[in-house]
């Protein structure tokens, strides 16, 4: 298979995936500094091309701003208010580490791959929707179509050497939005510096949490040597079975610590296995970008 | 050799190496399994974390445990270990080796052979020569041989299917030398067999080696009151027993199975036990052999001849029973001399041709109805034997006066006559010597038979041909005429003492016995036998299997006499013998045969043949050893924590082994789903409208389509709800699945196999229909034909079909749904055939139609192309135009209208040719 034509399975399948759900809206909180008209009603009275409502004209307002026809009706001055309308730049981070390539069983997704497809699903929800959307590092905000077919390539051609990856902030438009995708295996560090920048810029956003089930579930037993995916870290059992219920603490200690930490920042915090279906991934995510609760 | 208890070794000192088993131990102990590499991301959250126990470390104790004893059985298996070494006792001079070789030491055989290679290879370990000798052979001399020559020759030796015969005759040809003799017998006594015991003892020393077990014999079974009488002798009388004896012949189908058994039992001391086997006659009729079940042997066999048969007879007299004294009915005689040898059956004609009986007789019976003739003729055609007796009814009856009636010899001449009465001329006549070409030919003609009144035979000239008895001036007196298998015989006088003294003779019972018309005596005298010659058609083996006697010579009837007498021998093997007209069973056992247990002279050691054999353990050590090995590795795998991907192959191979148990289960019980079921299966869930695939391609999605299209209809406008149609091929696949077939003809449509003819004439007699549509009505005037027209010509010939007609204007199918009087498609102007009315059909006044309540026409012919208006495609819109605009439109209406009356027509049948619609009809129809 070509490396184009991966890209371009990439993209059918996550427009596919982007299909199934409504386009995506997400609520802004603006700054102005990032306000770009857009198609996305602020729910108040500003720049805008909708109509938004009439409202008696007030000293100081600019005599061409007086809806005549309106005014002709009664007695009154009116003028003719619009909608805000405002797109919202949503910067995507991918994780691109070797861990992201695992996969326990054959057949069955590797954790980036599956990360990838929710990043450019959610892409194309969100620039359906008007909205800006980049890559963290890769690409820059921007709307329009074209922005799915450049991030697929950026996202399909992304590699890294590390074991495990850290969030990237630059590419990140203040008081936008951000979404981490990883499996959050390396040192925590990363993720909290990350998200202490990105809160320091006023983005909110979401973590998403890539795992495959066996990492879940840890089914080994007997003598076993583990390794990282590249190899930098090793660690030898004799009785792997023994060791399951203290790998789950510590994964599930992890897991807390990453809902904190997103928690302090108000981001949105989950965890999503490759064993299910992305929809149900895709779903949170847009909740979480729309709504915020 | 060295032994330890009951075991031996060969190479003991290889098991020196079991002490290097701790050292193995302790060796194998200190290496772990090594472990398993992978890779895992979370491999981050276990740094730090310690194993609980260091004990896995080393290699569990049960898995040493088990690669010890794999060792240990390798070990011990090259070891050669013995079960049971033989400690033999050497002997020196030559061997001889008797074996009795009949019959009775069938059933153990193969180990009599073993024990006698034992015995010879044994022999030939000590450096003696060896003869080996079986008594049921001809004598002949007796060579001292190495024994390897004889290892080959005994596996080769088969059992004889008789018993040693003439042991005396062996005591000639011995060696002079002095040799030791060991006599594997069979322990039955046979003449002369101490004597020949006492010569081996006088030649050296003499150990016999016998079963203990006793023999049994079955004597040929008997008849006696309506029963069949079996009874088993046993060699042995000691203790009580039962045994089972089966009756076995073919069954209806000609498969041979058992057929009845009887349970005897022996009392304590009883050297012979029997019993009764009550048979119907139909069963006794088929029965080959008597035989004990599981005992293989000639002696537990016993074939069966003709004197277990008992023919079926079926006496018919004149009209309504008289009131006349019994002696002087027609029948009295006939049934005095059949009812102890035959099965009678009583009845009117048309009653007893049911059930087949082998003779029919008609005692003064004329006339009989054209439907009871029609019915004897079938059954004479089919080998019965028609008797038939004169009398004053036949002779007064114009019964094959001026043409031969099909149920008589001759013709006769009116009256017949009457000799030495008190008003004729002449004296009483007595017979004739019977003609060599005669069935009766030998029989002795008592004196005293005399006829004074018979039926006279037209002379012809066949007459002479046809008599095969006549009276001493040539008038015959029985003459005979074969019809098809069967054959007519007429007597020319009474079946009572009215015109003859012939009934009250022997002579008639004997005649009546070589017309086949009652049974022989079961023993045949030596009498019967002589003067032919016997071929034999089946010979027993030892084993009591019968087989083809092929190539066996015949053998004089004098020696058939003695071997009945006395028991079969080497020239004459026991089985079933062919003479002329009768077959005889020669048995191993015959009626009167003991069976003695053998005694032995003083000095004589006897053994059984029981002996713990010699076994080698080498073999199963070594797999057990090897099967050690192979747990040894899943249990490794186990312990190194590889399992967990196996257990998955391991599940897997459990469902399949279950599955295939399951399935030979299901196999035994019922037969698994087999390749046409899912044909079946689709084709009966529903109504399935079928076409018939002709290989073009075209035409059959036509035929397809259009067929959608008609269901689409039916399913619209009726309660008819079809599946999507299917293509029918008529050489594979089963038609009776389907009501309907659609069958477009095609030019080049190969002609169907015969096969495929008579599956397509059962479906048509079943019920089926199939609409044959040459689709050329646009091209195929009235008497014009078309390609297409020839090929349905040459398809039509080799089906059923019935009378055809032009269908007629009040047909079943112009009303079935609606009604109709066109049936077009995409052609409107041909006419369509279906099967006939019946010729007495008529119409009723103010009727619209005529009863004509028979079933559904089988088939249904036309060149319309229905399927070409029917066709609607995957969205149902007509695939192809029909006419012209509205007219054309119409025309497909009433092309589909067409179909559902069709449909209607399979489904429903004459339904509504029922005149119970006529009310409704003609309401309809306005009238």
């Amino acid at each position: 298979m070509t490396p184009g034509s991966e890209n371009g399975d990439l993209r059918t399948r996550a427009e596919a995936l982007g299909q199934t759900l409504p386009p995506l809206l997400a609520e802004a909180e603006m700054l102005a500094s990032t306000v770009m008209l857009g198609e996305h009603g602020r729910r108040r009275a500003g720049l805008g091309d909708e109509f938004w409502q009439y409202r008696p004209a007030h000293a100081g307002d600019a005599a061409r701003s007086i809806d005549w026809r309106r005014s002709a009706r009664s007695d009154a001055h009116f003028v003719r208010e619009r909608e805000w309308q405002a797109a919202q730049s949503v910067t995507l981070w991918v994780d691109p580490s070797k861990s992201m390539g695992f996969t326990g069983a054959k057949g069955r997704e590797a954790k980036g791959a599956r990360a990838r497809l929710l990043a450019l699903a959610l892409a194309v929800l969100l620039l359906r929707g008007g909205e800006r959307v980049g890559l963290a590092g890769l690409a820059l905000p921007r709307s329009g179509r074209a922005q799915i077919v450049r991030m697929a390539a950026r996202l399909a051609g992304e590699t890294a050497d590390a074991d495990y990856g850290a969030p990237e902030v630059a590419g990140m438009v203040g008081h936008g939005r951000a979404v981490f995708l990883s499996d959050f295996m390396g040192d925590l560090a990363g993720v909290e510096s990350a998200l202490a920048r990105a809160s320091d810029r006023g983005v909110k956003g979401a973590l998403v949490q890539v795992l495959d089930p066996a990492e879940e579930e840890f089914p080994f037993d007997g003598r076993t040597i583990f390794e990282s995916m590249g190899g930098s870290l090793s660690f030898e059992t004799r009785k792997a079975g023994e060791l399951r219920d203290r790998y789950l603490a510590r994964l599930a200690e992890r897991k807390d610590r990453l809902a904190v930490l997103a928690r302090t920042v108000g981001w949105h915090f989950s965890t999503h296995h490759t064993g299910q279906p992305a929809q149900s991934a895709l779903l949170w995510l847009y909740r979480a970008l729309e709504g915020g609760r | 050799m060295f032994t330890i208890g009951p075991i031996g070794f060969l190479t003991p000192w290889l098991l020196v190496a079991l002490i290097a088993l701790p050292i193995l131990w302790i060796l194998l102990r200190a290496v772990p399994p090594a472990p398993i590499r992978r890779r895992f991301p979370g491999v981050a959250l276990l740094l730090g974390l310690r194993d609980e126990d260091a004990e896995t470390d080393k290699t569990p104790w049960w898995l040493l445990l088990l690669r010890m004893l794999a060792v240990a059985a390798a070990i011990i298996g090259f070891a050669g270990p013995v079960l049971n070494p033989e400690g033999r006792q050497a002997g020196s001079g030559p061997l001889l080796v008797v074996l009795d070789g009949g019959w009775a030491e069938a059933r153990d055989w193969a180990r009599r052979v073993e024990r006698a290679g034992q015995l010879v290879e044994d022999a030939g370990r000590e450096g003696r020569t060896v003869a080996v000798i079986r008594l049921t052979d001809a004598p002949e001399d007796v060579v001292f041989q190495a024994s390897d020559a004889w290892a080959g020759r005994l596996a080769g030796m088969e059992p004889a299917p008789h018993a040693p015969g003439a042991m005396e005759d062996w005591a000639e040809v011995l060696p002079v030398d002095r040799f030791d003799t060991v006599w594997l017998a069979d322990g039955l006594a046979h003449p002369g067999r101490e004597a020949l015991a006492a010569v081996f003892q006088d030649k050296g020393d003499l150990t016999v080696i016998e079963s203990p077990r006793p023999v049994f014999g079955l004597h040929p079974a008997g008849f006696e009151a309506g029963k069949v009488t079996v009874s088993v002798s046993r060699s042995s009388a000691v203790d009580a027993a039962t045994v089972e004896v089966a009756a076995r012949g073919p069954d209806p189908a000609g498969i041979e199975r058992e057929l009845a058994r009887a349970v005897l039992t022996f009392g304590p001391g009883d050297a012979r036990a029997s019993g009764g086997i009550d048979l119907p006659p139909e069963l006794r009729n088929r029965v080959t052999r008597f035989e004990l079940p599981g005992l293989r042997s000639a002696g537990a066999v016993s074939l069966t001849d003709d004197s277990l048969k008992r023919r079926k007879v079926a006496i018919i007299g004149a009209g309504p029973d008289q009131e006349a004294l019994q002696l002087l009915s027609p029948t009295h005689y006939l049934r005095q001399a059949l009812e102890p040898v035959a099965d009678l059956i009583d009845g009117s004609l048309g009653e007893v041709l049911v059930a087949k009986p082998d003779v029919i007789i008609l005692a003064d019976v004329a006339r009989l109805t054209q439907l009871e003739q029609d019915a004897t003729l079938e059954w004479l055609e089919a080998g019965g034997l028609l008797l038939r007796f004169a009398g004053p009814r036949l002779a007064a009856s114009d019964v094959s006066r001026f043409e031969e009636d099909p149920l008589m010899p001759v013709r006769l001449r009116e009256g017949g006559r009457t000799v030495g009465g008190a008003m004729s001329w002449g004296e009483p006549k007595a017979l004739a010597p019977f003609p060599e070409d005669s069935p009766f030919y030998g029989l002795p003609l008592p004196d005293d038979v005399q006829v004074t009144a018979q039926v006279l035979a037209q002379p012809d000239p066949e007459l002479g041909a046809r008599t095969i008895a006549a009276l001493e001036d040539g008038t015959p007196l029985v003459t005979r005429k074969a019809v098809g298998e069967g054959q007519v015989v007429l007597v020319h006088v009474t079946a009572n003492a009215e015109w003859s003294s012939l009934p009250l003779s022997g002579l008639f019972v004997q005649m009546l016995e070589r017309l086949a018309v009652s049974t022989r005596p079961a023993l045949p005298e030596a009498s019967d036998l002589e003067g032919q010659i016997w071929v034999p058609e089946e010979v027993l083996d030892a084993w009591g299997a019968t087989r083809e006697a092929g190539e066996i010579a015949g053998v004089e009837g004098a020696v058939l006499a003695a071997a009945i007498a006395e028991g079969p021998g080497r020239d004459v093997p026991p089985g079933l013998y062919a003479g002329l007209d009768r077959r005889v069973a020669l048995n191993v056992i015959g009626a009167e045969t003991v069976l003695a247990a053998a005694e032995w002279p003083a000095g004589v050691v006897v053994e059984t043949l029981e002996v713990a054999a010699e076994k080698s353990l080498k073999g199963p050590l070594l797999a057990a050893g090897l099967a050690l090995l192979l747990v040894d590795i899943l249990a490794a795998l186990l312990v190194a924590g590889r399992l967990t991907g196996l257990r998955r192959g391991a599940a897997v191979l459990a469902v399949v082994g279950l599955a295939f148990a399951g399935q030979a289960r299901a196999q035994e019980a019922t037969p698994g789903p087999r390749p046409g079921d899912d044909f079946a299966i689709e084709a009966t869930t529903a109504v399935v409208l079928a076409h018939v695939l002709t290989g073009d391609a075209e035409v059959d999605e036509l035929a397809e389509a259009g067929l959608a299209g008609l269901g689409d209809r039916l399913w619209e406008r009726t309660s008819i709800e079809p599946a999507p149609p299917m293509g029918v091929d008529i050489e594979r696949d089963e038609l009776a699945f389907f009501p309907f077939l659609y069958w477009p003809v095609t030019a080049d449509m190969p002609t169907p196999s015969a096969a495929a003819y008579d599956k397509l004439n059962q479906y048509l007699r079943t019920g089926g229909m199939i609409l044959f549509d040459t689709r050329d009505a646009d091209r195929v005037a009235f008497g014009g034909t078309s390609p297409e027209g020839q090929a349905l010509q040459r398809i039509a010939a080799g089906l059923d079909v019935p009378p055809l007609e032009q269908i007629p204007a009040d047909h079943v199918l112009t009303r079935t749904f609606y009604l109709l009087q066109d049936f077009p498609g995409r052609h409107a102007q041909g006419s369509i055939w279906v099967e006939a009315a019946p010729p007495d059909a008529e119409l009723v006044e103010g009727m619209p139609f005529r009863a004509l309540n028979d079933g559904v026409t089988p088939v249904v012919i036309g060149g319309n192309d229905w399927a070409a208006a029917w066709a609607t495609d995957a969205s149902g819109v007509p695939m192809l135009p029909v006419g012209r605009g509205f007219a054309g439109e119409r025309q497909r209406e009433i092309s589909y209208r067409f179909g559902i009356n069709l449909i209607m027509h399979v489904l429903t049948g004459n339904y509504k040719s029922d005149q119970v619609h006529v009310p409704a009809l003609l309401e309809r129809l306005g009238q």
